[in-house]
């Protein structure tokens, strides 16, 4: 009888482990470790919060890790329409919170439409493609960038740069993925710059600011210079062994702002020095590493770009956030993946592992 | 149309898949570099930086130097109290916090005032106090609803006081709250740093002229601070050292004394102790209550004290300046012996009055004194006897002699903004006029000089000066107010640096001839009722100082108006064979000398010489009578 419980116990981890790919699940729960050690650091009041978002963010990718990418490809369509429509719904009626209309208050909870499509975008480009039965032509990226653009310009006009840039480049991705020819991508580079002259005037005062501000922060050290200032010598304090945990003057003493959220890794580089840092982009890097082998060895061309896609979207959350913060980017909106508080953030990330799971558990059987 | 060959297509893929992967190494080498230029290469410069931000030098006021009179009694001391200041730029809307506050402690439209006028001097980010003096329950209510009062707070502070109020507050003077003046003062003096945390700064009296003394060392403590400025915790303190204390020449019971004589009078006392030149007593009243000053009057209370007849605020013993009237005459007389041009007994005859250039100049006692010789010309004040004697001199030597007993000149006492008065003399004409019709000296206007009226205008404590030096044998001490200053941290006493005494070189024969006379003016003339049973002996000379010009008319006291009733004068000193004390008074608009300002002299000696204690201001003695007049 006991041994009939044993088994019982090992056939139900069993099952519930299958799907899962164990060096994606190692290397996001050293991050999250980490994550909760600046937590215990940045804002300890916060430990609480973030150990329920990232228990739900688990159970939201263990049950996306089942869905075989087949019945991901007919979720494309509607998940995508819908987050077009809540979009819509938000730029009518949504809630303003710091200067942007962001949130859709749907009675019952708000919710923020744009997050979801940092991974409905690239579901419906790869559903796209893997719908073309030649291979694609110029029209089909013309078309993919009109599918592209409409999310990422009403998320823009939120306005939330940082949000837009990540699905565009969730967007961007696939289209790369799918073949776009390098010729093309070339001519589109040199005409944004040219046009980029042009795109200042839409920008709005906030975002200009935070431009001329990545360029000379001493400007305006006291303003919007001091975010920046604060974080570069946070970083730099912290030299190559850091100061130790909980030891940070810069954060402990409160200069370094958002110091739970976008800009954590202050905290941590000031703790744990540049050490820390290595150690830090070597599990992003090895995370990146495992989702394009997931993508290179996945079944069909839907499953391809989706998996290569959602992998360099935590490239572009990991590049933006720290080059943000160490001060060679302008600042965005970006959390530094799996490590910043924040549930939304969280259960898409941990849905995009999820998706990754589910293509590796879906991939070729046949390997040459 | 090209159809797809899967196996062609996976390989481009990977080959994207590649690419990607490059950029992500290419891209987090980039951080990497960046990484490493911040904290190996650039470290040293971002950890002080850091550390310029954690650590904030906070001063540490020291505590103000004490003033003390000559035996010990504290005249200016420090006590902590609570106050309740306000940053004004960390708050938004001032009007509504101070009427927030109101409802929990006590705040008069008096105090808003006063916290206005300190808003339009103050420096920028001070914080300033909205009310002095918290009661413990006033302190309890606050903190309790601190939390609605950003930009409020509470401060423990060493507060200066004045434990008498408005006594002694001319030579005292008082503290107030830094202004542009003070600061370009304590930038010349190099005193930026000790100074930073200092709210206050001397501003007049012996406040001012030893702020530097009194002040003492700033102590700094190295505080770590957070974002918002506040501080977390003390990583190491350098103590402050207390400012040095003060022992003044004053005698506090004396001038307590001297002050209460004068009643509601208004006037000066300076009393010199003659063998070394320090003041015993150094009255203006009326006074005025130096604490109110200290941080900040209010508009009002300002008005008050500034446009009161009365004029409480200046200092008339150093800035009131005055015809000396009769007690010009033992300085003339000696001046006549010194120059050979009398002898004690030279006698002239005075018909009451005296002709010269067509211009009768009249004596007080009608039909003249007879025959005068220099002892009766002071005991009786007889004013001919001078006339004829100033214009056998001149203007020159009159000038000359009476400028080496330091009249017209200031006397270097140790309190700033002290006034000249005027010497006249050819050239103070010359100078003090324009039109070249002014500019010459008339022998006529010589012979007023010689009784101690015309252009003479002198300071009281130029008076007192003058007699202390008359009475110290011609050996000139300078007058001055601290004894010595006493070091907080050692103990050790320094005496205040002062130049030597100068023997004047009179003649000890000319000045017992001087002295002989004014002991006859207490016992047999015009100050003899004053000191009717005096149980020392005193010498003085009585004065009255005339105010309204008499054109020829007769002087009717009853149909001047008051404020321009004649100044009362009086100079003593005591006792004659030895004097300890020499002093000068003037009460102004009081009449004559033998009746306003002799009883006041009797008050001050007799406490200083026998501790007789008066139980009243000294008495009007209205039948007293100055012999100058009637």
């Amino acid at each position: 009888m006991n041994r009939g419980i044993v088994f019982g116990i090992r056939s139900l981890v069993q099952r519930l482990v299958a799907p899962v790919d164990m060096p994606l699940l190692l290397i996001a729960v050293l991050l999250i470790l980490l994550s909760i050690g600046m937590m215990g650091s940045a804002s300890p009041e916060r430990l609480n919060t973030q150990l329920i978002n990232v228990a739900v963010a688990i159970v939201v990718m263990r049950a996306l890790a089942q869905i075989p990418p087949q019945r991901l490809m007919h979720l494309a369509v509607p998940v995508y329409l819908a987050g077009v429509l809540l979009l819509i719904a938000v730029a009518l009626f949504g809630d303003i919170s710091k200067g942007a209309r962001r949130w859709l208050n749907l009675g019952f909870m708000r919710a923020q439409p744009s997050e979801l499509m940092k991974i409905a975008m690239p579901l419906l480009l790869a559903w796209f493609f893997q719908k073309r039965e030649a291979m694609p032509r110029l029209r089909d990226y013309g078309i993919a960038a009109c599918l592209l653009l409409l999310p990422v310009g009403l998320i823009a006009r939120q306005p939330d740069l940082g949000t837009s840039i990540l699905v565009l480049a969730a967007g961007f991705y696939v289209i790369f993925f799918a073949g776009l020819s390098w010729k093309i991508m070339v001519g589109m580079a040199v005409s944004a710059l040219a046009a980029a002259p042009l795109a200042w005037n839409f920008l709005h005062d906030y975002q200009r600011s935070r431009i001329i501000t990545l360029f000379d922060p001493e400007k305006d050290p006291l303003g919007k210079g001091f975010h920046i200032i604060q974080s570069t010598i946070a970083i730099g304090s912290g030299g190559i062994f850091g100061k130790g945990w909980r030891e940070g003057t810069q954060a402990q003493l409160e200069f370094i702002p958002e110091r739970h959220t976008d800009f954590i890794f202050a905290v941590f580089s000031e703790e744990f020095g540049l050490l820390g840092n290595v150690l830090l982009l070597a599990l992003y890097a090895l995370l990146i590493g495992r989702g394009l082998m997931i993508a290179a060895n996945a079944a069909t061309l839907f499953s391809r770009l989706l998996a290569g896609a959602v992998t360099m979207i935590f490239f572009t959350y990991a590049f933006v956030n720290m080059g943000m913060v160490a001060g060679i980017l302008p600042v965005v909106g970006v959390p530094l993946p799996l490590v910043s508080y924040g549930g939304t953030a969280l259960v898409t990330l941990f849905s995009g592992i999820g998706i990754l799971m589910a293509i590796h558990s879906n991939r070729m059987l046949v390997q040459k | 149309m090209e159809f797809k060959n899967p196996q062609e297509e996976l390989e481009r893929f990977r080959i994207r898949l590649l690419v990607a992967g490059g950029l992500v190494l290419v891209c987090f080498s980039l951080l990497l570099a960046r990484f490493v230029w911040l904290q190996v290469i650039q470290h040293e410069y971002y950890q002080t930086r850091a550390e310029d931000n954690r650590i904030s030098l906070v001063p540490v006021v020291p505590n103000r130097g004490l003033i003390f009179d000559r035996n010990g009694v504290i005249l200016a001391n420090d006590y902590s109290a609570y106050t309740l200041e306000i940053t004004p730029s960390k708050t938004h809307d001032l009007e509504k916090i101070i009427d927030g506050l109101a409802q929990l402690v006590d705040i008069e439209p008096k105090d808003r005032k006063r916290f206005r006028k300190l808003l339009e001097e103050s420096r920028n980010f001070e914080s300033l106090p909205i009310r002095t003096r918290l009661t413990d329950e006033e302190v309890a209510k606050f903190v309790a609803n601190r939390y609605r009062f950003p930009g409020v707070d509470i401060k423990a502070r060493l507060f200066r006081q004045y434990p008498n109020g408005a006594f002694a507050s001319h030579l005292l003077g008082y503290i107030g709250r830094i202004n542009d003046r003070d600061l370009k003062k304590i930038e010349e003096a190099y005193q930026d740093a000790n100074y930073r945390g200092t709210d206050h700064f001397g501003k007049t009296g012996l406040e001012q002229r030893y702020e530097f003394e009194l002040h003492g060392l700033a102590g700094f403590e190295q505080v770590e601070v957070d974002a918002g400025g506040r501080a977390v915790r003390t990583l190491a303190r350098t103590a402050p050292v207390a400012g040095n204390n003060l022992t003044l020449t004053i005698d506090a019971e004396l001038q307590r004394i001297a002050e209460q004589a004068f009643g509601s009078r208004r006037g000066s006392l300076v009393a010199i102790e003659p063998a070394t030149g320090g003041v015993l007593a150094l009255v203006s009243v009326p006074n005025y209550d130096p604490n109110v000053f200290i941080d900040g009057i209010d508009t009002q209370d300002w008005k008050q004290l500034n446009e009161s007849p009365d004029k409480p605020m200046v200092n008339r013993a150093l800035n009131g300046t005055y015809p000396p009237g009769s007690t010009f005459k033992p300085f003339m007389a000696l001046a006549a012996l010194s120059l050979g041009k009398r002898s004690p007994e030279q006698k002239i005859v005075d018909p009451g009055f005296f002709v010269f250039g067509g211009h009768t100049f009249r004596d007080d006692k009608k039909g003249g004194h007879g025959m005068v010789d220099m002892y009766h010309s002071i005991v009786q004040s007889c004013d001919t006897y001078y006339y004829i004697l100033a214009n056998d001199l001149g203007i020159d030597n009159i000038s000359r002699f009476m400028g080496r007993f330091g009249l017209g000149q200031r006397t270097g006492i140790d309190i700033d903004g002290e006034s000249e008065g005027v010497l006249p003399s050819q050239e103070w004409k010359r100078k003090r006029f324009r039109k070249p019709e002014q500019k010459k000296w008339f022998a006529g206007e010589t012979i007023s000089i010689g009784i101690g009226q015309g252009y003479n205008s002198y300071t009281p404590i130029q008076l007192a000066h003058a007699t202390a030096t008359l009475a110290n044998n011609g050996v000139v001490n300078t007058p001055h107010l601290v004894k010595y200053i006493t070091d907080t941290k050692t103990g050790e006493r320094t005496n205040i640096s002062l130049p030597p005494g100068r023997d004047l070189g009179l003649k000890q024969q000319h000045i017992d001839e001087i002295k002989k006379a004014m002991i006859g003016v207490n016992t047999e003339g015009t100050g003899a009722r004053a000191f009717a049973g005096a149980e020392y002996v005193s010498a003085g000379k009585t004065g009255t100082a005339q105010v309204f010009s008499l054109k020829g008319a007769d002087y009717k006291k009853e149909s001047v108006r008051k404020e321009l009733r004649d100044h009362a004068l009086f100079i003593a000193f005591a006792p004659a064979e030895a004097p300890s004390i020499a002093l000068a008074i003037v009460v102004e608009n009081g009449g004559f000398g033998a009746q306003a300002a002799a009883p006041i002299a009797r008050q001050v000696l007799d406490y200083y010489l026998l501790g007789k204690r008066p139980d009243a201001p000294a008495p009007i003695d209205e039948a007293a009578v100055e012999e100058e007049r009637e």
